[in-house]
């Protein structure tokens, strides 16, 4: 699964959707792989408002990417930086959590990722 | 026409098979009535004042790009074909779409129906004229209980083709136990029950339906969310939009497709969910 997905999910748990502990995820042993991607400026640019930049900070650090600035590029700035696209591109669309785990912070579930497919389904005592 | 996915690599024994309620939904997503709203409300049309007042970040020119969803993708026959057909139905490629199905096997079918889909589209763009992309960008699917994984107030766009045949009972949900791996061989058994998830709804044929509606004033974004949900005329839809009507004021829900017309009801037809704004009510009256 692609780390940008991981900006639009949370924990299933119907308890946690009103707690801010329960979003991002926190991956964990995570295996990545990298895909080769076209980069496309303009996708990336009409994404990023849709971005949650603090949770996808948490995200890039937990993965082991370095830090994010602190606050999101405007625009212009991204439209000027050709490697900060690069680097976005590569950490939103190019990369993939393959095998791990999702943890909520707030309930503490563990999601399982097998073979790219994070498993959201909850066991019978939490449903 | 817009071509329809290729659904030939799906093992159809357990992922449910694209039929006449899967195409409704296509010509539907594609027709001039409803590509014509998904383009206002997010196509490169759309006034910035609009897009700045949904998400009040968004830069002067650009458009957020829309976050498509569809539970229950099945085949991914559907999502694949919004997907790989972004640029005619939303009026941009700046489109992210995504499934989320109890199925694993569908999850994986979609995964590469909408990865087949977009190939074939840029393939037969290319062939002619060298041009940018026509698709948008498929993120991922996810095994998970309807709209369960998704943050509030994040979907656009939701897209339903729920179990919708009346059942006497609905099939037990599955859990996080269920299809843990797709390498463990299923039986026939396990075959049946997994397409019996895709069809049976219970009463009505609305157990499912009815918590995927309730979900919707959570799940969708404020101001420009909105949903496509298919109903059968067992299915009561005239009190299903009371239903959603009676959310609030500015709640509507019209049906915008339908086929199979027997005795002059609609046999399937396909409703589109959606709030107006005050501001956009007066310039539409």
């Amino acid at each position: 699964m692609k780390v940008l997905s991981l900006n639009f999910l949370t924990c299933a748990v119907k308890a946690c959707k009103s707690t801010s502990n329960s979003y991002p995820l926190h991956p964990k042993d995570a295996e990545l792989v990298e895909d080769d991607l076209e980069l496309n400026s303009e996708l990336l640019l009409n994404i990023m408002p849709r971005i949650d930049w603090p949770a996808l900070s948490t995200t890039a650090t937990e993965l082991g990417f370095p830090s994010l600035p602190a606050q999101p590029p405007t625009k212009e700035e991204l439209e000027a930086d050709a490697k900060m696209l690069q680097d976005l591109h590569h950490l939103l669309m190019e990369t993939q959590m393959m095998e791990g785990k999702l943890v909520c912070g707030n309930c503490g579930h563990e999601y399982a990722v097998r073979e790219g497919i994070a498993n959201f389904l909850l066991p019978a005592h939490l449903v | 026409m817009l071509p329809t996915p290729d659904t030939s690599h799906v093992a159809f024994e357990r992922v449910y098979e694209p039929a006449e309620d899967s195409y409704l939904l296509l010509d539907t997503l594609s027709s001039e009535s409803e590509t014509a709203f998904l383009r206002s409300r997010f196509g490169r049309s759309s006034t910035d004042a609009a897009a700045a007042t949904t998400t009040p970040t968004s830069a002067a020119g650009t458009v957020p790009a829309p976050f498509v969803v569809e539970i229950g993708p099945g085949s991914g026959v559907v999502i694949g074909f919004v997907n790989a057909h972004a640029t005619h139905i939303f009026g941009t490629p700046s489109v992210l779409t995504a499934a989320i199905d109890v199925n694993r096997h569908a999850c994986a079918a979609t995964q590469e129906t909408a990865r087949k889909a977009a190939a074939d589209v840029s393939q037969a763009a290319t062939a002619t004229t060298p041009s940018p992309s026509q698709s948008g960008t498929f993120l991922d699917a996810v095994q998970g209980d309807l709209t369960a994984p998704l943050r509030p107030g994040s979907v656009d766009v939701l897209i339903f083709n729920p179990p919708y045949v009346p059942t006497e009972e609905l099939p037990r949900q599955p859990t996080a136990t269920d299809m843990v791996t797709s390498e463990t061989a299923p039986t026939f058994q396990d075959d049946s029950y997994l397409l019996s998830l895709s069809y049976a709804g219970g009463v009505d044929g609305m157990e499912i339906t009815d918590l995927l509606i309730g979900r919707l004033p959570e799940v969708l974004a404020p101001h420009r969310g909105c949903a496509y949900v298919l109903l059968c005329a067992q299915n009561k839809p005239e009190a299903v939009k009371q239903r959603i009507r009676a959310f609030g004021p500015q709640w509507r829900a019209e049906t915008v497709g339908s086929s199979g017309k027997q005795a002059g009801w609609e046999k399937l037809q396909i409703v589109r969910i959606w709030r107006e704004d005050e501001e956009q009510q007066q310039e539409s009256s």
